[in-house]
C-alpha cells in the first residue's frame, strides 16, 4: 500500500486538517494502527493501516490545514514492496459512511461531461374498445357503477380484497361497499379500526406479499394520516427494488370538495397525487368511465389512486351490460368534439365544463371538451391535438390553482403548441383559500359555470 | 320511578363522591343547556340552516361538566374533535356565537368560516373543534408542552373517542408525555362506537384506562354518565398532571343517544340499548333525582331553571338564523398574516 491518500470522512468533505502524526519513518504499522488524526469542521478521526509495512515518508506536515481529500499524504512500503509501484490506496478510515462512492467520484476525469439522462420513454395511452355491436346501456348511478366494478373483480381474483372503514359491516359510510360483506365475507372485506397510517401500510405490505388490495378512504382527506405510506412505500418500491417487488393495489375514496363540512373535510387531491411518479391517478367523471376504469385499476400492476367524489356517486349514467367492461388508463375522452376553443377537465370539474358547454355551444362556440380521466399519466397528446386546432384552452378544476393539474396543463401546451396558440391558456379553479363552512363562502370558493364560460370569452376574445 | 330508583340506590353508596349542593346546582344547569342547546341545533338542521356534519353531545353531557368543573376555568387548556358543542358551552362561551357559527353567520365563533367541527376561542383556552380524528391528542400535548415550557402552571385537558384511541399518533403523545411530564390528562370519551363500529370490533382491548400502561400512565376507568363520578376523578387527575407528575388518562364511560352525525341512520345498535341508557343511566335525570330528594330544589325552582335555559337556548337559534352570512371579503381573510 505505498502511498496512503487524504481519506474522505463524510460523504461531503472535500478538504480537512491533519492535526496529528500517530508514527514517524521506521516505524512498522500492521493493519488496523491509527496512522494519523485528521480534522474536519465536523468532526475528528482516525486514518487506520490497511496493510503492514514500513513508514517511509510523511509528505504532509503535522498541523497542515485545507489538504485536499485523495492528496497523498505517507508512502508505508511493504514487504518487498517499493515506492511507485502499486496503485495508489486509500486508507481505511475509522468510522466514514460512504468511502467506496467518494473514491468512485474522485477518479472520474476531470474533463467527464456531466450524465445526461435518456428522454422519458413516451407513454403512449390505448384507445377505449369498441363496444360490441347492440350491446345493451344500463342507466345507473356512478355508486353502482364502483360497487359492480369491485364486485365483479373480487369474483374473479381471489387475490383482491377490500380494507377500509365502515367498508363492511356499516356498509360503507358512502354505501360504495354495499352487499360486499354479504357476498364476500368478513376474510375479503375487512373493517378496521380508524388508523389510516397503519391500514395502508398493513395493504401496502400485503400487496408487497403478492394481494391485491382496495383500500377504502372513508374520504382522501384523512389518507393524509397515510400518505406516507402511499408515496414511500407504494410509489417508490418498484424503483427502489430495482423492478422487482410491486405494490398492486388501489386506493380509493370520495376526493375533492363536499358540501359544507369546512376547512379539513373539503379539498381536492388530485393534484397532490398526480406529482408522484410510480402513482397512477385516476379521476372518472361519468358511471361508464368509474366503473371501466376501477376494474382496469384493480387489475393494473401499479398503485393506483382512484379519486371518486361525493357529490358524483349519485349520479346517473349509461353503462355497457358486458361481461368484463374495461377502459383504457392513460386515455382522455373526448366528451363533445368541437373546433373553436378546448376546454379540459376531468372530475366534478367536468360537470361546471359540460354545462358551460352546453351554453357556449347554444351561444355558437363550437367547444372541444376534452375529460381526462387520467392525472397521471397524462394523456398530453390529446390535449395537445385539440390545441393545435382550436388554439385555445381553458382548464376546469376543483383544487387550488398553484401546482395545479392546469397548470401542468398550461405548461405542456406551451412547450409542445406554443405556435398554434391564439390566446393565453386560462385556468377556472378553485379559490386560493381552505374551504370555508358559510354558504355563501363555500359557493364562492368553488368554480362556476359563469367563470367557465368568462374564460372561454375571454380567449376567444369575445366580450 | 325507575330514574328515582336508581338515583336513590347510589346516594345509598357510601364511597360514592358528592358534590355540594350548590356544584349540583351549577352541573344541572351546565348539562340541561348543553342537552337543550343540542336538541334545538338537531331541530335547526332538520330546517336546513345547519349544512354538513353536526354531531351532538346529546347523552355525554356529565363529561365535559365534571371535567371541567375540576379545572380552572380559563386557565386550563381544552381541546377536543368535532363533537364540541357541549365543551365550548361549559367553557362558558357564547351559545349565540355557537349556534351562528353551526348556522354559518357572521356572528359566529369563526365568522361562520369553520362551522360546527371547528370552533375556538384564545380568550376561554378552547383549541377546537378538530375534524381530524386523533390530530386533537398531539395538539394537547402540545398545549401541555407550552405549559411546562412556561411554567405557568396551567394543564392541558384533550378529549377523544374510544375510535380515535386506536390512531396511531395517540401512543406517539402518550409517549412524549410520560418522557418529558407533560401536564396532560387524556379524556377518552368512551361512547362504545365509532361511527358505526363497537369497541369491541375495533380494539383489541377495550380497556381504554389501561392503554397507557406500557407508559407507565395512570389510568382511571370513570362511570361518565355520573357527574359526580367525573368531576372527583377529573381533580385527582388534573392535580396529578399539575403537581408535575406528569399524563394521566381518564376513560369515561359514556353514551352518545344520537346518530354519530346527523346523517347515520344508527342501525348498529339496538333501540333497546339506547332506551336503557337514557332511562336509567340519564346524567341530567341524576342530578335532577338528586337535587329533589336531599329537598335542595323542589320542582317548581327547577322548572325556572329549565325556562332560563330555554330562553338562551331560543335567544341563540333566533340570533343565529337572523344574523347576516359573512361579508364576501372573508373569502380572502385570515389565510396568513401579512407582517
Ligand atoms: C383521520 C380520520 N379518519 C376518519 C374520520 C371519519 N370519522 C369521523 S368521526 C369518526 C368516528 C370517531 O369515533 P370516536 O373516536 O369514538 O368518537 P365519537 O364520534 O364516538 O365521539 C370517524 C371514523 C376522520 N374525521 N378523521
Ligand atoms: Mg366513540
Amino acid at each position: 500500500m505505498p502511498q496512503i491518500l487524504m481519506p474522505a470522512l463524510s460523504p461531503t468533505m472535500e478538504e480537512g486538517t491533519l492535526s496529528k502524526w500517530l508514527v514517524k519513518v521506521g516505524d512498522t504499522v500492521s493493519p488496523g494502527d491509527v496512522l494519523a488524526e485528521i480534522e474536519t469542521d465536523k468532526a475528528t478521526m482516525e486514518v487506520e493501516a490497511v496493510d503492514s509495512g514500513v513508514v517511509k515518508e510523511l509528505m504532509i506536515e503535522e498541523g497542515t490545514e485545507g489538504v485536499k481529500v485523495n492528496t497523498p499524504i505517507a508512502l508505508v512500503l511493504g514487504e518487498g514492496e517499493q515506492a511507485g509501484e502499486a496503485a495508489p490506496k486509500v486508507a481505511e478510515q475509522a468510522a466514514t459512511s460512504e468511502p467506496a462512492a467518494e473514491t468512485a467520484a474522485a477518479t472520474v476525469p476531470a474533463e467527464a461531461k456531466a450524465p445526461q439522462a435518456a428522454d422519458a420513454p413516451k407513454f403512449v395511452a390505448q384507445d377505449d374498445p369498441d363496444l360490441p355491436e347492440g350491446v345493451e346501456m344500463v342507466e345507473m348511478t356512478v355508486r353502482q357503477a364502483l360497487n359492480e366494478a369491485m364486485a365483479e373483480e373480487l369474483r374473479r381474483d381471489k387475490d383482491v380484497f377490500v380494507i377500509g372503514e365502515e367498508v363492511a359491516e356499516y356498509q360503507g359510510a358512502y354505501k360504495i361497499t354495499q352487499n360486499l360483506l354479504q357476498e364476500f365475507g368478513p376474510e375479503r372485506i375487512v373493517d378496521t379500526p380508524i388508523t389510516e397510517h397503519g391500514f395502508a401500510g398493513l395493504a401496502v405490505g400485503a400487496a408487497f406479499a403478492g394481494l391485491k388490495p382496495i383500500v377504502e378512504f372513508m374520504t382522501w382527506n384523512f389518507a393524509m394520516q397515510a400518505i406516507d405510506q402511499i408515496i414511500n412505500s407504494a410509489a417508490k418500491q418498484l424503483y427502489m427494488s430495482g423492478g422487482q417487488v410491486t405494490a398492486p393495489m388501489v386506493f380509493r375514496g370520495p376526493n375533492g370538495v363536499a358540501s359544507r363540512v369546512g376547512a379539513q373535510h373539503s379539498q381536492d387531491y388530485s393534484a397532490w397525487y398526480s406529482h408522484v411518479p410510480g402513482l397512477t391517478v385516476i379521476a372518472p367523471y361519468s358511471a361508464a368511465d368509474a366503473k371501466g376504469l376501477l376494474k382496469a385499476a384493480i387489475r393494473s400492476p401499479n398503485p393506483v389512486i382512484f379519486l371518486e367524489n361525493e357529490i358524483l356517486y349519485g349520479s346517473t349514467g349509461l353503462v355497457p351490460k358486458m361481461d368484463d367492461f374495461l377502459l383504457p388508463i392513460g386515455k382522455a375522452r373526448i366528451a363533445r368534439k368541437g373546433a373553436d376553443v378546448t376546454i379540459v377537465s376531468f372530475s366534478m370539474g367536468m360537470r361546471y365544463a359540460s354545462q358551460a358547454t352546453e351554453k357556449l355551444v347554444a351561444a355558437g362556440v363550437d367547444v372541444e371538451l376534452i375529460d381526462l380521466r387520467t392525472l397521471r399519466p397524462l394523456d398530453s397528446d390529446t390535449v395537445i391535438e385539440s390545441v393545435k386546432k382550436t388554439g385555445r384552452m381553458v382548464t376546469v378544476e376543483e383544487g387550488w390553482p398553484q401546482g395545479g393539474i392546469g397548470a401542468e396543463l398550461s405548461a405542456r401546451v406551451m412547450e409542445a403548441a406554443f405556435d398554434y396558440l391564439d390566446a393565453p391558456v386560462m385556468r377556472v379553479t378553485g379559490k386560493d383559500v381552505p374551504m370555508p363552512y358559510a354558504a355563501n363562502l363555500e359557493k364562492l370558493a368553488l368554480p362556476h359555470v359563469d367563470d367557465v364560460i368568462a374564460a372561454v370569452n375571454a380567449v376567444t376574445y369575445r366580450s | 320511578m325507575a330514574r328515582k330508583a336508581v338515583a336513590s340506590k347510589a346516594k345509598t353508596q357510601t364511597n360514592v363522591p358528592q358534590l355540594t349542593p350548590e356544584q349540583e346546582l351549577e352541573a344541572y344547569r351546565e348539562m340541561l343547556l348543553i342537552r337543550r342547546f343540542e336538541e334545538k341545533a338537531g331541530q335547526m338542521y332538520g330546517m336546513g340552516l345547519i349544512g354538513g356534519f353536526c354531531h351532538l353531545y346529546i347523552g355525554q353531557e356529565a363529561v365535559v361538566t365534571g371535567v371541567t368543573m375540576a379545572s380552572e376555568k380559563g386557565k386550563d387548556a381544552q381541546i377536543t374533535g368535532y363533537r364540541d358543542h357541549g365543551h365550548m358551552l361549559v367553557m362558558g362561551l357564547d351559545p349565540k356565537g355557537v349556534m351562528a357559527e353551526l348556522t354559518g353567520r357572521q356572528g359566529g365563533l369563526s365568522g361562520g368560516k369553520g362551522g360546527s367541527m371547528h370552533m375556538f376561542s384564545n380568550e376561554h383556552r378552547f383549541y377546537g373543534g378538530n375534524g381530524i380524528v386523533g390530530a386533537q391528542v398531539s395538539l394537547g400535548n402540545g398545549l401541555a408542552f407550552a405549559a411546562k415550557y412556561r411554567g405557568d402552571g396551567t394543564v392541558a385537558l384533550a378529549y377523544f373517542g374510544d375510535g380515535a384511541a386506536n390512531q396511531g399518533q395517540v401512543y406517539e403523545s402518550f409517549n412524549m408525555a410520560k418522557l418529558w411530564k407533560l401536564p396532560v390528562v387524556f379524556i377518552i370519551e368512551n361512547n362504545k362506537y365509532a361511527m358505526g363500529t363497537s369497541t369491541e370490533r375495533s380494539s383489541a382491548t377495550t380497556d381504554f384506562s389501561k392503554r397507557g400502561a406500557s407508559f407507565d400512565i395512570p389510568g382511571e376507568q370513570v362511570d361518565g354518565m355520573d357527574v359526580r363520578m367525573v368531576y372527583d376523578a377529573a381533580q385527582r387527575a388534573i392535580e396529578y398532571a399539575r403537581s408535575g407528575k406528569g399524563p394521566y388518562i381518564l376513560e369515561m364511560l359514556t353514551y352518545r343517544y344520537r346518530g354519530h352525525s346527523m346523517s347515520d341512520p344508527a342501525k348498529y345498535r339496538s333501540k333497546d340499548e339506547v332506551t336503557k341508557y337514557r332511562q336509567e343511566r340519564d346524567p341530567i335525570e341524576q342530578v335532577k333525582a338528586r337535587l329533589l330528594e336531599s329537598g335542595a330544589e323542589t320542582e317548581e325552582s327547577l322548572k325556572v331553571i329549565e325556562s332560563e335555559i330555554r330562553a338562551i337556548v331560543t335567544q341563540a337559534a333566533e340570533f343565529a338564523t337572523n344574523d347576516a352570512e359573512p361579508d364576501p371579503a372573508e373569502l380572502w381573510t385570515d389565510i396568513t398574516i401579512s407582517a
